[in-house]
């Protein structure tokens, strides 16, 4: 190809030589994953901080977009697809800023011998990073092609128009994107402005479209890594100990190795995997395996009715995260509360799955993590091998919402493909391990103290979070469960706080509201009795849910509306704006109370720069069950520009119900060694007929304003709008997490 | 070796009669609608329908199946050409993961075909042993209420006629 002018190959030369690779989905030839994983050790360019979004870590424009002669055009993300609609959402930019029709475009996700390493597809950042970049890489495309098309037509190229991807001038006279790519050259680094297209033109952005992945998930298509069958492929299985610190003190594998279709147990300290030809008869031979082993468990789990007081009892590392003003001394007259959730499970409806395999040395991974790059250096270390030797590739799996076991088994199917060489081996977990091992949203206290001016303002704020780690997601080879069970174990990654902006534990800690003086204490807690990591908005959903709920404690407190109450603390006009559009089509002034309903307001924006969301919810309460029902919810959202209203919708939904079902439902529960709630039984979650009856979502667009992540603004708003609907309803507060049927019953008492 | 009635074609298998028709279908017939989900009758991802029925086919034994109809997701239309109910679940779009999309699908259809005109309160009844995690459900009850609004009497009749 003629625009390869360099004898230098790196990657995005490689991805823009390589015909044979745009078909996603599909194992690549083996000369190509070789090939990608040797060429990716190559120097990345230095990173340019002047560049939207991802283009900061991968600024060459042919890394992120690629024109076939035959017109077809594949676009690159480091970012995967994880139910959230992503795909659908990049294509939509890719397709208005090249001018041609979304369905001219093939996206590949996240691949480490293919795309930018964009991290972790990870809190509500798609949008914001790899949109972007997307985004302004297009157009950046778009313009160098014109600037062909303009010679080759003898125009200047502002008198140029471009339909699907063919451009056009006076006279009826026309070229194709194909037949310019051979001799424009875009293998350069992105330009930090680019030629964005109007708003008033756009025809694909700000347009609802149809997912494109939705067609096969309901006719039974390969729609995920638990459908990939490869040639040769056998199935694993693990046997993991009963709890965290048991340790394996006996096991004759003879019987299993002999049971039918058995083809290795392999262990490896308190690491015990089977490997079979069928994946019934691994299963068989996991339930054997788990009958021979004979364990010796230690209590290490703080009794479960005692929880917060360990939690409080826990060394903690304090940092200030907000000193504004002068916060007033103790005062008799504050109002103070306490708020507090539980481990809570990420418990995806389809378990964690994985396929390995080792061939000529290197192994190539089949995952649905969240960060094909981390998970490739993580392995890496476990292996020990080099990063290069080590291939992952996205495929999407159930959905996950946040740091779920899609890495850990992705471990356990390169640790057994090594005792298979040549075979793909597929792992997927059982209920009971996803359930008992995925890493959980870690408990948390917050308490809120404040005092009220004689005018009803918030005169000042006092506010503190005790919490764990918020991630610990790999990079490393001990942040992968397996690891940590090898005989010679890998150590955990040792814990940190995730800084401010964004924050852990402390996400959304610091109100958005205006507070002439506010003291917020972030208390970060190492020490862990089981393993968490990040779930959905991590930190928020309970600082939000403390936050909104002590909001609304307050205006009751000043006989004031909770809207207004907020209202009048808010100079941000955007946040103004979704609370009212909220209010109103909610209809919050003219609500007719009907005994046993309340209603109940909150707002946030998530990390205090993404999404706004604000949320008004009815909610019913039966006295006699004390079941909670939330009957309808009304939600307004501000995403920045609007790429797919449709996604944002799906998205805002799906969080309220999500929401609604952690903060009615969910707990992880354990007793002094184990973790006991390891299937649905154990672990309930909400059920249709416990959905509301609507959920409507309104959405302001913003067009010409950054895009902002949307995938995790609903979770703290729903938890707290429930829970002062709860209160309108019954007169009283509820402050501990989940709001159970016998919670709720002991705090409203008999009718 | 068991011979299944799978989707109106027989399907010979060479499996142990205590298998879960769930692994027979995946493995053995290359299905991919039905889905692990729990492996204890719990979540709903695997229902797929036997003799007009929704069953869980994790804990469905394939020796009790034998000469019974199984349907499942991929009996009902392509990707290309989806049926009726596939078709309102993509005109809602009525999934975010969508891994438990096709046994949502299946437990709707065996609705649709003994009552081709649910009330929205029978429908949530009917879906309540099938769970959604990323909180689709909402969609989901309104693409089995189009369903059952435009197609509801033709995928009944179209039961009647491929019952066994």
């Amino acid at each position: 190809m003629k625009r390869i002018a360099s004898s230098r190959l790196d990657r995005r030369r490689f991805l823009a030589s390589g015909a044979a690779l745009v078909v996603s989905f599909r194992l690549a030839d083996g000369a190509a994953a070789r090939n990608g994983a040797a060429q990716s050790k190559k120097a990345q360019p230095k990173p340019a901080p002047a560049l939207p979004g991802s283009l900061k870590t991968e600024p060459m424009l042919d890394g992120w977009i690629r024109i076939d002669a035959d017109g077809r055009v594949t676009v690159f993300t480091g970012k995967a697809e994880l139910g959230q609609g992503i795909k659908t959402a990049l294509i939509q930019v890719a397709a208005e800023e090249l001018v041609v029709d979304p369905a001219r475009i093939t996206l590949v996700t996240a691949d480490t011998a293919r795309t930018a390493n964009e991290g972790y597809t990870a809190g509500s950042h798609s949008m914001q990073d790899s949109g972007t970049a997307i985004r302004h890489a297009a157009a950046q495309v778009r313009a160098i092609l014109l600037g062909r098309a303009a010679e080759r037509l003898a125009v200047a190229p502002e008198r140029l128009t471009v339909k699907d991807g063919v451009v056009g001038a006076d006279g009826g006279r026309s070229v194709a994107y194909g037949e310019l790519v051979a001799e424009a050259n875009w293998h350069l680094a992105a330009a930090p402005q680019s030629p964005l297209r109007e708003q008033a033109t756009h025809t694909v952005i700000g347009q609802p479209m149809r997912r494109i992945d939705i067609p096969a998930k309901v006719a039974g298509g390969v729609a995920y890594v638990q459908d990939l069958r490869l040639d040769r492929m056998v199935h694993g299985r693990i046997v993991r100990p009963p709890s965290p610190a048991a340790s394996l003190a006996s096991l004759d594998p003879k019987a299993v190795e002999q049971q039918a279709g058995v083809l290795k147990v392999v262990r490896d300290g308190r690491f015990v995997g089977v490997v079979a030809e069928r994946e019934h008869q691994a299963v068989r031979a996991l339930r054997a395996l788990g009958l021979a082993a004979r364990w010796d468990e230690q209590p290490t789990l703080p009794l479960a009715q005692n929880l917060y007081k360990s939690v409080r009892e826990t060394p903690a590392e304090d940092s200030v995260i907000l000193d504004r003003g002068v916060p007033a001394p103790s005062d008799a007259a504050a109002l103070s509360a306490t708020y507090q959730r539980p481990y809570q499970a990420h418990a995806s409806i389809g378990p964690s799955c994985a396929i390995a395999q080792l061939l000529d040395g290197r192994y190539t991974v089949w995952t649905h993590s969240q960060g094909v790059y981390p998970l490739r250096s993580a392995l890496a270390e476990l292996l020990g091998v080099a990063k290069d030797a080590v291939r992952c590739i996205h495929v999407e799996g159930s959905g996950c919402y946040g740091h779920n076991g899609a890495d850990d088994v992705a471990a356990d199917a390169v640790l057994l493909a090594r005792a298979m060489p040549g075979r793909p081996v597929r792992v997927q977990w059982m209920r009971e391990d996803e359930h008992g091992w995925e890493p959980f949203g870690p408990p948390m206290i917050a308490e809120a103290k404040a005092t009220l001016d004689a005018a009803g303002m918030i005169r000042d704020w006092h506010y503190e979070v005790w919490s764990n780690t918020h991630s610990t997601r790999p990079g490393a080879a001990g942040d992968l469960l397996a690891a940590t069970h090898l005989a010679r174990p890998f150590k955990p990654t040792p814990p940190k706080p995730l800084p401010q902006p964004e924050g852990g534990g402390d996400r959304n800690a610091i109100p958005l509201y205006a507070l002439p003086n506010a003291h917020v204490v972030h208390h970060f807690l190492r020490k862990m009795p089981l393993r968490v990591s990040a779930l959905r908005s991590l930190g928020a959903y309970l600082n939000v849910f403390a936050i909104e709920s002590f909001m609304d404690e307050l205006a009751r407190s000043a006989n004031l509306d909770p809207v207004a109450f907020r209202l009048r603390h808010l100079n941000d006009a955007r946040a103004r704006d979704v609370i009212k559009t909220a209010a109103d089509r909610f209809g919050w002034p003219t609500f007719q109370r009907r005994p046993g309903r309340g209603r109940g307001f909150a707002f946030a924006r998530y990390k205090n720069l993404g999404a706004y969301a604000a949320i008004a919810m009815e909610v019913e309460v039966q006295r006699d069950s004390g079941r909670v029902r939330v009957v309808r919810a009304v939600a307004a959202t501000d995403s920045g520009e609007v790429v797919n209203p449709d996604g944002i919708r799906n998205q805002i939904e799906g969080g309220i119900v999500q929401s609604s079902s952690w903060t009615l439902s969910e707990e992880v529960t354990f007793d002094a060694s184990r973790v006991t709630s390891r299937d649905w039984g154990g672990y309930p979650i909400l059920r249709f007929p416990d959905v509301p009856e609507q959920v409507d979502v309104h959405i302001v667009d913003r067009p010409g304003q950054p895009f902002l992540g949307t995938g995790e603004a609903a979770q703290g708003p729903a938890a707290a709008a429930i829970a002062n609907a709860l209160a309108d309803a019954t007169g009283v507060r509820l402050r501990e997490l989940p709001f159970t049927r016998d919670r709720v019953r002991a705090a409203i008492g008999p009718a | 070796m068991i011979t299944l009635n799978i989707n109106g074609r027989a399907a010979a298998v060479d499996a142990d009669p205590t298998t879960p028709l769930l692994y027979v279908l995946r493995d053995d017939l290359k299905l991919n609608g039905a889905k692990f989900g729990c492996g204890l009758g719990q979540c709903g991802a695997c229902t797929v329908m036997v003799g007009g029925q929704a069953v869980m086919s994790c804990l469905m034994p394939i020796g009790l199946v034998e000469q019974r109809a199984v349907k499942t997701v991929e009996g009902l239309g392509t990707p290309t050409a989806p049926g009726p109910l596939q078709q309102a679940f993509i005109d809602e779009q009525a999934a975010q993961c969508g891994y438990c999309i096709a046994g949502m699908i299946m437990r709707a259809q065996a609705l649709l075909e003994r009552n081709p005109h649910p009330s929205d309160a029978e429908i949530r009844r009917h879906m309540a042993p099938n769970l959604c995690r990323c909180g689709t459900h909402l969609r989901i009850l309104r693409a089995v209420r189009r369903a059952a609004d435009r197609s509801g009497v033709a995928i009944a009749a179209e039961s009647r006629t491929s019952a066994p």
